[in-house]
């Protein structure tokens, strides 16, 4: 389609199952291979100075791991989740020494679907005005249209790994 | 027979086979089948190298041994006078051939007793004497020292299991020694450290570390020597010993360090030869005329042993004349030391299992979580509204079980402090004998356990601890029984359970730390300001300051470059705490406190806004609600809060942290004291939520780089509580506007 401005190689999807779930009312898909489980919304235990998208930390069966919020780390517009929210756990870095468990919240999960080569389409260049870094590609399927999302660079790229906390007070809680 | 062609490996090879020859022969004895064995398998050896080209005496030679030792094995499988002078004749004869092959001399005439109709008719029934033996059988080319080379690839695990093993092993002769000094007939202490050398033994020539068998083999025949009562252990012996346990384990560490890739796979070289000439030398000394009394007495020892003792043993000697009235009170703490370890030792010995550490911390933190599981269950208001008593006494069972069960795996990795302690009763002996003082080392609570990680890392704030003592605490022999003290100085290493935690204390009877010195040298330094008024308390604290040091005169020790604030450091991330006390003239005493694993704290739970954070409960001074008029502000910016009569800096934790809080005006919220080495700050929390235990989680990667919090952990209700970093928010500028 159009040329890729991107280091990212455009057609970066690969035929095969995706979950699929939706960030307000755009529909997403991760590669299963990647996806570890997905739970209910539990109580987060916020994490004081951290980027908005890290939501906190919650206990998994005794791990503890953290939540980034999707809509943040997209910047989609926020309102409160719903009940079909959930989370889903996905495993990322490269096993078997620095697989990291991660969450990621979300409105509501679809489903497992099968994509093949002919539903696949390379991202569209939108001129750096959305980040598509971590877009994988996009998938047309029963008359909708799903964006792909590369694991590993949403939740490692970006430097999820060397998260600094902000050396001032996060300002949007400064409610006292 | 002039002289054939020279194959160099094969000659290498069979001087090798030769001097080992020479070992074995020097212990065999009539009607006895020590060393028959292994004799019989190096002339295996020999007879399989390749020797084409070798002059016809050496098969000739070979053929007559090989009859004679069949002839022995055939028959009684002991050894005759007789068969022991052949072999002996043998053994040089085969020496002396070498050598001349190899120089390419004339070869000595093959001795009629060789060939196969004189094969072990010996007429000659004179007696012979070990001495006969020491025929000097190292041919030129074993003078090099022995490398060993490690197949890291193929045998890192039984290296590893063999490294593990040593440790041990060394350590437990090392112990033994100790006891040995002060009772040198004590033959089961003899027997076990023969059986740990001939283990070694066992495990280096299994992953043929010859030259780490070799001296371990010579050890044990000395060992071998005393049981059987054919030599009497001296000071000379045990510093024999000693020595060849250090060499062990130089050896050791070597393999160790190559095993954790700490060092590339080059062969290790550890100088034996000297050391294991000694031992031959003792060796062939025959048996000795009397026993000799223990204590070193350095007139009878010859020039030529002095020669060629180690530095350790010219330590000993050294110390020897002073500590002469004090060793027996000295060791026989030691004694006991040994005697109450070494009986659990031996019968538990056959009950361990080696385990992977790793397994066992996973195994700690999955009960850990069964346990605050169990309580969700058995708190949750649905269970608590059934009134089913079947239910209710199952619950109970359930928790008996699971607390049991923590109690168990916690068990599991807890190490009793008996080996630190012995590496420091070592310390002890060797210190005071290189400064010429007399101390003795006194350990009470040796059984008391601690995680095993603590336990390791413990180990080094002791040793410089102890140092220190020694070295500054404990007075000379004659400064001491000038100020009415007795010349025997005396370290109480003790460990308890005490306070919810582990106590140690290092309690030592020397001159006390000296305020003014302290004082004058922390103005040097610039440590306080030259006006300030300090409390005994700050003082003594600052000995821990970093640079440090009020040694003054540089040895091996103070000359370091390690001082008390790297102990402090140490004890710190052990979630310690460490305390001084000292009297001028009547001694020091450092008290360490720490946590019973590393694992577990206590924390304080606190709460701000609708967050909860945990703070250690070591770390927490005080907490306290504020009365009006104690928090005051500085530059409007600064907030100080007064807590009898010192001021505190305060940190709103709400405002710190940057996330919502209730007490705006302190004498709503609760202040909590913390301190981190000796500096406080006050933290302004909303609330006390109560204190409880905590199994402490990694938070993971993804927050590694922050420093505000230092873990995490599943509270009650199966949230996770973020485990504040004391030592952050204590040295954080004061930011607060």
């Amino acid at each position: 389609m159009t040329p890729e401005a991107s280091v990212l190689p455009t057609t970066g999807a690969k035929p095969g199952r995706y979950l699929t779930f939706m960030l307000g009312r755009e529909s997403y898909g991760l590669p299963v291979l990647g996806v570890r489980e997905i739970i209910r919304l539990c109580p987060i235990t916020p994490v004081p100075r951290m980027p908005a998208y890290i939501k906190g930390v919650i206990n998994l069966r005794g791990k503890v791991i953290p939540i980034l919020d999707l809509r943040a780390k997209f910047q989609l517009s926020t309102e409160s989740y719903g009940d079909r929210a959930c989370i889903i756990v996905v495993q990322v870095g490269a096993p078997p020494a620095a697989v990291i468990l991660m969450g990621a919240i979300v409105d509501a999960v679809e489903e497992v679907v099968q994509l093949s080569e002919a539903e696949l389409e390379p991202t569209p260049d939108f001129g750096g005005s959305p980040n598509t870094d971590y877009i994988l590609g996009m998938a047309t399927i029963h008359g909708g249209v799903k964006t792909l999302l590369d694991l590993d660079r949403v939740f490692l790229k970006e430097g999820l790994l060397t998260l600094v906390p902000s050396q001032t007070p996060n300002p949007q809680n400064q409610t006292v | 027979m002039a002289a054939p062609q020279l194959n160099v490996p094969v000659l290498v090879r069979t001087s090798k086979i030769l001097a080992q020859l020479g070992e074995e022969l020097a212990f065999v004895e009539v009607g006895r089948d020590i060393g028959l064995l292994p004799i019989n398998s190096l002339l295996m050896d020999f007879e399989e190298l390749p020797r084409d080209d070798a002059p016809t005496i050496v098969t000739t030679g070979l053929a007559a041994a090989r009859r004679l030792l069949d002839q022995i094995l055939d028959g009684a499988g002991t050894f005759t006078d007789d068969s022991i002078r052949f072999l002996n004749e043998w053994h040089a004869c085969m020496s002396s051939v070498l050598a001349a092959w190899e120089r390419g001399t004339a070869l000595p005439g093959i001795p009629a007793t060789w060939h196969p109709s004189s094969a072990g008719v010996v007429t000659d029934s004179l007696p012979v004497t070990r001495p006969a033996a020491s025929k000097t059988p190292a041919p030129p080319s074993v003078l090099e020292e022995p490398a060993i080379r490690l197949n890291l690839k193929e045998d890192a695990e039984l290296l590893q299991e063999f490294h593990g093993e040593s440790q041990e092993l060394l350590q437990h002769i090392e112990q033994g020694v100790l006891v040995l000094e002060e009772n040198p007939a004590d033959a089961d202490t003899i027997n076990s450290i023969f059986r740990a050398f001939h283990t070694l033994k066992g495990g280096a020539g299994l992953l043929h570390l010859d030259a780490l068998r070799d001296m371990a083999h010579d050890l044990e025949s000395l060992l071998d020597a005393a049981r059987r009562s054919e030599l009497s252990i001296t000071s000379e012996i045990i510093n024999l010993i000693l020595a060849g346990g250090d060499t062990l384990k130089h050896f050791t560490h070597e393999i160790g360090d190559q095993l954790q890739g700490l060092k590339p796979g080059d062969p290790i070289v550890v100088p034996t030869r000297q050391l294991r000439q000694r031992v031959q030398v003792t060796l062939r000394g025959g048996p000795l005329p009397a026993p000799r009394p223990t204590q070193a007495q350095p007139s009878l020892r010859t020039a030529a042993e002095h020669e060629l003792t180690t530095s350790e043993s010219t330590v000993t000697q050294a110390a020897a004349p002073a500590s002469a009235s004090a060793a027996p009170s000295a060791t026989s703490a030691t004694t006991q030391t040994a005697r109450s370890d070494s009986s659990p030792k031996t019968e538990s010995a056959a009950a361990f299992v080696k385990l992977d550490t790793r397994k066992l911390d996973s195994l700690v933190d999955l009960v850990g979580e069964l346990v605050i599981a169990q309580s969700m269950v058995v708190q949750d208001p649905e269970v608590q509204r059934l009134s089913s008593r079947h239910l209710a006494r199952t619950l109970r069972q359930l928790g008996r079980i699971t607390s049991e069960l923590q109690r168990t795996a916690m068990s599991l990795r807890m190490v009793p402090m008996s080996g630190t302690f012995r590496k420091m009763t070592r310390l002890v002996r060797d210190l005071a004998a290189q400064q010429q003082k007399q101390v003795q080392l006194v350990a009470d609570g040796e059984e008391t356990e601690l995680d095993r990680n603590i336990v390791e890392e413990l180990s080094d704030p002791l040793v410089h601890m102890i140092r220190n003592s020694i070295d500054h605490g404990i007075e000379s022999p004659a400064a001491r029984e000038l100020q009415g003290k007795p010349a025997l100085g005396t370290i109480r290493l003790s460990a308890a359970h005490q306070r919810g935690g582990i106590v140690i204390a290092i309690q030592d009877d020397g001159k006390g730390l000296d305020r003014d010195r302290i004082l004058a040298k922390a103005r040097e330094r610039g440590l306080i300001k030259p006006d300030a008024i300090l409390t005994e308390e700050e003082t003594f604290a600052l000995i821990f300051a970093p640079g440090f040091s009020t040694a003054e005169k540089v040895t091996d020790v103070s000359g370091r470059g390690v001082g008390m604030d790297v102990v402090r450091r140490n004890i710190e991330k052990l979630r310690g705490k460490i305390e001084i006390r000292s009297v001028a003239g009547q001694g020091t005493t450092f008290t360490i406190v720490l946590p019973l694993t590393l694992a577990i704290i206590d924390g304080m739970l606190v709460g701000v806004g609708t967050d909860r954070y945990i703070i250690p409960t070591l770390s927490v001074r005080e907490s306290f609600r504020p009365r009006p008029g104690m928090v005051t502000t500085v530059h409007e910016r600064g907030e100080v809060v007064s807590v009898r009569g010192r001021l505190t800096p305060l940190l709103r934790l709400g405002q710190h942290l940057g996330t919502p809080y209730r007490a705006v005006d302190p004498t709503e919220g609760i202040i909590v004291v913390v301190e981190s080495g000796d500096v406080a700050r006050g933290l302004l929390v909303d609330e006390l939520l109560g204190k409880q235990e905590i199994v402490i989680k990694n938070l993971g990667a993804t927050f590694q780089k922050q420093d505000l919090l230092a873990g995490a952990a599943i509270l009650g209700d199966g949230r996770v509580g973020l485990i504040l970093d004391v030592d952050t928010l204590v040295n954080c500028p004061r930011t607060n506007n």
